[in-house]
């Protein structure tokens, strides 16, 4: 019973320095938003490894959900011959729901893992080390840059995927299908509010960047640096991010489309 | 800036009633040394003794349990997070592995803490760059990769990085670990020439008896949380202390025990004690 107790509380204690340090290193991060738009370049240079190489994954899927949307979507709406509404559908799924969830838990197994491995290899590598004895603070020039870059670059993949699921929402609807391309098209500029809709998806992709490329990072930085370490966290980035996503991604659409 | 302006033969470094250990295992307990202005002091002793735990104290990367450590009269441990920056940039360190930044070139790495930290004109940040690679004999290297340059190299390469900009300290955490021969040799000529030039302090943690010896002015050799030994390298090396004996003769058993403590053998085996060594770890 003793031994319980001791192991809960000693679990407990650690759980809570994860929280704070977690806490206190997120602070440190949205501080440093105007150092690091200085040093824009820094940004820019991980957007261009956070969202280019992501790109090719992000417009795949897109263009894959938007064709299984378009078919699911067709033999549902059939049912009550509401077929030309396809383009509404589709468009609505993806850029309130699909297109910045399912972005976010691409984000986080293709860059968030990059992210958690780099950053734990340099804690490993003593790199991070080297840089606090020189007077550079590795969370202002390392981590920092890299957060802003995700939180910059999520939103912008988002619209990626959500453009590239209407297209083939398109294909398979407008040219495999023979639904009419007004229809498809003039449904979707009416029914999709540009407020309601779009800039909700916008905030909701932007609040999955904060949170992705934040649990990637910090997963990064505790990092036991040793092998398994690195291993184990990076592990968790996927783990905890997706979950997080998911879960806000439910708290989000209810604050957002109940209100 | 200085506090100690009036007084240049003081201690670079004064450590004074350090206690440091991780979790409940105390790893220094009570030690008092001096690190002098302008000489090489060697840190030794078997592993897991402390040695790079008291370069880390130094930096302020770790805080101590108790005790004070004042680097130019200034108390490491109660400075604040940007004075901690500060004056981190008087200091240079190598680590065991060089710690090069891989993505960038041998220039790059050496060039980093001058962009950071000055606002030097690039014109002027490679000829530093230039000069310092001269100094440890890698200017035509500049152009390669961490990956492309040899273990000792790479530590060459982190040693230009370490006193680009001209800290008043140096400390080399195992220098010579795993290194060849000639580059083994070069590297302790590289640290003696580059104290007496550039006029530094610097601190080696080493167990490399023989370079080190050659190269230091003064060795503290820790054991057991404390010093067993302190001295210029002959002082040390004609020590009765047997834990000196045992460390500068190379013996596997001796104070510094060979065996991890543990039960008899005869107990972990299973076996009738009758006719087994009872002693703890005897075989």
């Amino acid at each position: 019973m003793i031994r319980f107790l001791s192991n809960t509380g000693a679990t407990l204690r650690l759980l809570l320095i994860a929280v704070g340090a977690s806490f206190k290193l997120f602070v440190s991060l949205i501080k440093l938003f105007r150092p690091c738009m200085r040093r824009f370049n820094l940004v820019v240079e991980q957007m261009h490894f956070l969202g280019n190489y992501s790109l090719a994954i992000i417009s795949i899927s897109g263009l894959f959900v938007g064709f299984v949307l378009g078919l699911q979507g067709y033999y549902t709406l059939q049912k009550y011959g509401s077929e030309s509404a396809l383009g509404l559908l589709v468009a609505l799924s993806l850029v309130r729901e699909l297109g910045p969830v399912v972005c976010a838990l691409l984000f986080a197994g293709r860059a968030g893992t990059s992210l958690t491995a780099e950053i734990g290899l340099m804690r490993a590598g003593e790199q991070l080390s080297a840089m606090e004895m020189m007077g550079v603070d590795p969370v202002a020039r390392i981590l920092a840059p890299r957060f802003w870059a995700g939180v910059f670059t999520m939103p912008i993949l988002a619209a990626v995927f959500s453009a590239m699921g209407i297209v083939g929402g398109w294909v398979v609807g407008v040219v495999m299908i023979g639904i009419d391309a007004g229809s498809f098209w003039g449904q979707m500029q009416g029914g999709v509010d540009f407020f309601k809709d779009v800039l909700n998806g916008v905030l909701k992709s932007f609040i999955f960047g904060i949170t992705v490329t934040f649990v990637a990072l910090y997963q990064g930085f505790a990092a036991q640096p040793t092998p398994e370490g690195v291993s184990r966290s990076t592990t968790s980035t996927v783990v905890v991010a997706s979950l997080f996503v998911l879960g806000l991604d439910f708290v989000l659409t209810a604050l957002m489309f109940s209100l | 800036m200085n506090p100690n302006n009036d007084a240049p033969t003081s201690p670079l470094i004064e450590i004074k009633d350090l206690r440091f250990g991780y979790a409940d295992r105390l790893i220094l307990d009570g030690i008092n040394l001096s690190i002098p202005r302008g000489k090489v002091t060697a840190i030794m002793g078997a592993s897991g003794g402390g040695k790079t735990t008291i370069l880390r104290l130094i930096g302020g990367q770790y805080k101590a349990q108790s005790g004070s450590i004042s680097f130019d009269g200034l108390d490491v441990g109660a400075l604040g997070d940007s004075e901690l920056m500060k004056l981190r940039r008087r200091m240079g360190m190598l680590f065991q592995f060089g710690a090069l930044f891989t993505d960038l070139s041998v220039f790059d790495n050496v060039a980093f803490p001058l962009r950071e930290i000055t606002h030097l004109s690039e014109a002027l940040i490679k000829d530093i760059v230039l000069m310092k690679l001269e100094a440890v004999g890698l200017r035509g290297a500049r152009n390669l990769m961490p990956s492309e340059v040899s273990g000792g190299m790479a530590r060459r390469v982190a040693l230009a990085r370490a006193i680009a900009l001209d800290p008043e300290l140096v400390m080399y955490d195992e220098p010579f670990a795993g290194l060849d021969p000639i580059s083994l040799g070069t590297a302790a000529r590289l640290i003696r020439r580059l104290n007496d030039a550039i006029g530094l302090t610097s601190i080696v943690v080493s167990h490399d008896l023989d370079e080190t010896f050659q190269i230091a002015d003064q060795v503290i050799i820790l054991a057991n949380g404390g010093i067993a030994a302190q001295g210029t390298p002959e002082q040390v090396i004609r020590s009765n202390d047997p834990l000196v004996h045992q460390f500068v003769s190379a013996n596997p058993d001796g104070p510094v025990r060979f065996h991890y403590p543990a039960q008899t053998l005869a107990k972990d085996l299973d076996l009738p004690t009758t006719g087994f060594a009872s002693k703890e770890g005897a075989l």
